[in-house]
């Protein structure tokens, strides 16, 4: 049985001639030597029915054997602080934060740390699954004193903790106070222990925050006993503090009596949109936060009378650290490729290949960046790429009632399962049950590959370059990313941009620039489902990332806590565009209505589609079914549909001109579309769940044409591309090309 | 059984969701053993990071023969007694 050994990811995800883009590779055991080559992707999918796996070689320096290696990630979310004179003139010490952890019984995990434990000095505080709240204190002898409270936290409670050491007396105060109130609560307590001869040693190992740490790799500690849950308004203090004192600086200032005692207090709410840590004492000792913990997020002073974190950053002063969030795995590049010059552009992979091993770390070649080199782009949805790149769901959960058969796990899924290190989806949960809002492209994306056996984004997507490459029309690739930097500037040096399967995720930077396109006479062939319905934002200071809410609504694998809607890359309300006032429909005609993955069905031609300004789509077409076959699902109308709504904003002019029906009772309305729950919310009995296939008419001679089903692409290569659904796409893509003005 | 992969009649396919709705660990899984040829059955671990546990005896060339041998099983699991067709 086939295992999978050998992964990579690249630095870049669109690269023009001339720049450069660097390959970093992973090997398992048994993989000590690789072949690498550069190839661009013709087809991908190696189902016995469909086209199989093509490439073609391009020549570059990068083609050769490379040595196979392991390379370690290191996932989890803390913060690091250096080492400074803040935390020189420790004698007496206090350590305090409010927290709410999500898996105090887990492990022993670290909420501050400023320790050595070989030389034994400096401090640490903990919480521990049985004794709650730990103070470490080093011996200055390579020992360590431990201290702890004895009464076990609760999950998914504030508690306000404190550590306070008064080097006179010797004495040791540990305290966790649960901030709500119950009738019964046997884990707040205080105790105190006599330290007899201990002293805070000083130690020059840097502060953390959320997880200790033993050993330094690429310049920064590694964390480790990694603390999952909030932490609010951490404090270290160079004397002990009374109770009174500890309670006012849970505020979002340090008290002018207490500056001068303060080595540094975080207030996690400022500067929400980076990823420092901002010290309000004096000494400002600002830290860095790694691998991407949630920032925006309620803290224990939340009322909910505001909503949104802009309006009461100070009731947002919490992070949510994670053991297994990750942003960049930073392994060393086994090779780089310098783009040859003249390299057309189209979607590439590096193509790693040793015995039965293989991987496709796949990039695109845009065109000069000062101009197109075809009439048509084809729009790689790289955003959509990153929320589901990582998908566990498989493997986690098979997935069986949403496709109503059994799950097929391939050696991919069982590789991922047993990397946990490389991340999750935005489908999925953290180790916690925390929902993944955040997402990156700088590690291994396990089934983001062109020949991935689930036919699901990339790897459904290779059904459209399969296509076009056929077709032999010339096209241009470009991506999300190109599109979100560049603007509508892009866009209109084409005269038609092509979507792919499935571009769910937008940001509004990508929104604006499909919208201001098909507003500019820009033609527009969106070849898929569930589209434009996510809102994402970017971080320029943090590329490769991703953030997304998943909000009030929506069909989603979890959900955004209350006051949790807005994103903290960018300040933006997240969760579905169609909350923010820009409905899909109103965009492209049709908008997410049903999903289901058993059988995919057909579409029927409509009255619309007899209409004269439709006579172009259907030339040569005398059926009245379209897409009675596909290779997903058999059928050109499934997984999930769009349909044309005026109430949702299709444009009054649009014509339907096909629309699918016999939908099997897999198929279900979209939650977010149902009201009142009714019976009939399946395919056979609800006439909302179809597809609807749009065309319209857009300002200045630019049109829409809109597929309504993410099965449409696999429909494609059916009969050696002689059937319905090729012929409907080749007509409406050479009227699309052709300048003459839409009327 | 003759049609393992549906449609199924309403009445069917409410006992086949009965039986694909069960916990995450000890899901039946198929995992593949040649591409779009061989499978073997499995079960889920339920639990990140730990592998699917492979049931060795049982290897299926077509999907639909997985289908049929999972829904017998789970039909004598759930109902204490084997399929018996006629
Ligand atoms: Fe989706």
């Amino acid at each position: 049985m086939l295992e999978k050994k050998i992964a990579g990811y690249s630095d870049e995800i669109s690269v023009a001639p001339g720049e450069r883009i660097r390959f970093m590779v992973s090997c398992e055991p048994g993989v000590d030597r690789y072949q690498a080559d550069i190839v661009r992707l013709i087809s991908g999918d190696r189902q016995p029915s469909g086209p199989g796996y093509r490439d073609e070689l391009l020549q570059t320096s990068v083609s050769g054997e490379y040595p196979g290696r392991s390379q370690e990630t290191y996932c989890g979310s803390y913060a690091v602080v250096p080492d400074g004179p803040a935390f020189d003139a420790l004698s007496d010490l206090s350590l305090q934060a409010a927290i709410f952890p999500t898996l105090p019984a887990l492990r022993r995990a670290c909420i501050i740390s400023k320790m050595d434990i070989e030389a034994g000095c400096g401090f640490a505080l903990w919480t521990d699954p049985a004794d709650g709240l730990v103070l470490q204190l080093g011996d200055g002898d390579g020992g360590l004193r431990e201290f702890t409270l004895g009464q076990a936290l609760v999950a998914r409670e504030w508690y306000l903790v404190s550590a306070t050491y008064d080097s006179s007396s010797g004495e040791v105060h540990l305290r966790q106070q649960l901030l709500d109130s119950y009738a019964r609560d046997t884990s707040s307590g205080e105790v105190k222990h006599d330290s007899k001869g201990t002293a805070v040693v000083r130690c020059n190992a840097p502060l953390l925050i959320a997880a200790a740490s033993r050993e330094e790799a690429r310049g920064k500690p590694v964390g480790e006993m990694i603390f999952n849950g909030r932490i609010e308004r951490p404090v270290v203090a160079s004397r002990v503090l009374e109770r009174s004192e500890i309670e006012s600086l849970r505020s979002d200032a340090v008290p002018r009596g207490l500056r001068t005692d303060i080595c540094a207090a975080w207030d996690f709410s400022r500067a929400m949109d980076t990823d420092d840590i901002i010290d309000i004492s004096p000494n400002r000792a600002h830290g860095r936060l790694i691998n991407l913990p949630i920032r925006a997020v309620r803290g224990s002073n939340w009322t909910g009378d505001e909503l949104d974190f802009n309006h009461a950053p100070d009731q947002y002063a919490a992070i949510h650290f994670l053991d297994d969030s990750l942003y960049d795995c930073e392994w060393d590049a086994d090779f780089e490729l310098e783009v040859p010059a003249d390299t057309p552009s189209g979607l590439y992979a590096a193509r790693l290949t040793a015995g039965d091993q293989e991987d496709h770390i796949s990039f695109v070649v845009r065109p000069p960046r000062d101009r197109a080199t075809a009439s048509l782009a084809l729009l790689i949805p790289t955003a959509s790429y990153m929320a589901y790149g990582n998908s566990r769901g498989g493997i986690e959960f098979g997935n069986e009632l949403l496709a109503n058969h059994l799950a097929v796990i391939g050696p991919e899924e069982r590789y991922l399962n047993r990397h946990p290190e490389y991340g999750n989806s935005m489908y999925d949960n953290h180790n916690d049950g925390t929902g993944v809002c955040y997402s990156s492209r700088l590690r291994p994306l396990i089934n983001i590959r062109p020949t991935h056996h689930w036919l699901w984004q990339l790897s459904a997507d290779m059904h459209i370059v399969e296509w076009l490459e056929a077709q032999r029309i010339p096209f241009d690739v470009i991506t999300d990313e190109d599109m979100h930097q560049d603007g509508v500037s892009l866009l209109e040096r084409y005269s038609c941009v092509m979507t792919c399967s499935h571009p769910e995720y937008y940001s509004t930077n990508m929104w604006d620039a499909v919208h201001a396109f098909t507003q500019r006479g820009g033609r527009l062939m969106y070849m898929g489902g569930n589209g434009f319905y996510w809102r994402v934002a970017y971080r320029d200071d943090k590329p490769g990332a991703m953030e997304m809410r998943r909000t009030e609504d929506g069909s989603r694998s979890w959900a955004s806590e209350p006051g949790e809607y807005f994103m903290a890359f960018t300040g933006e309300y997240g969760g579905l565009w169609w909350r923010a006032g820009r409905t899909p429909q109103s965009l492209v005609g049709n908008g997410f209505i049903a999903q289901g993955f058993d059988h995919s069905s057909y579409f029927r031609r409509t009255a619309d589609s007899h209409d004269p300004r439709a006579a172009f789509i259907f030339e040569g077409i005398d059926d009245e079914i379209i897409g009675d076959f596909g290779l997903i699902g058999g059928g050109a109308a499934g997984l999930e549909l769009d349909s044309a709504s005026r109430a949702y904003g299709t444009p009054p002019h649009a014509l339907t001109v096909a629309t699918s029906e016999q939908h099997t009772d897999c198929y279900i309305r979209v939650n977010e579309d149902i009201g009142h729950m009714l019976l009939s919310i399946g395919g056979q009995d609800d006439p909302q769940v179809h597809a609807d296939v749009v065309f319209f008419e857009t300002p200045r001679g630019g049109a829409v044409f809109s597929t309504g089903s993410i099965g449409w692409s696999s429909a494609l290569f059916h009969n050696d591309h002689n059937n319905n659904v090729s012929r409907m796409t080749r007509n409406v893509l050479d009227r699309f090309l052709d300048p003459t003005p839409f009327a | 059984m003759g049609n393992p992969m549906g449609p199924h009649s309403a009445a069917l396919q409410r006992i086949v969701t009965r039986m694909r709705d069960t916990e995450a660990a000890g899901r039946y899984v198929l995992v593949t053993r040649i591409p779009y040829q061989e499978w073997g059955l499995a079960q889920l671990s339920g639990q990140r990071g730990v592998d699917v546990t492979l049931l060795e005896d049982q290897v299926f060339t077509s999907l639909e023969d997985a289908e049929r041998a999972v829904f017998k099983m789970r039909w004598e699991l759930i109902t204490g007694t084997p399929l018996v067709l006629d």
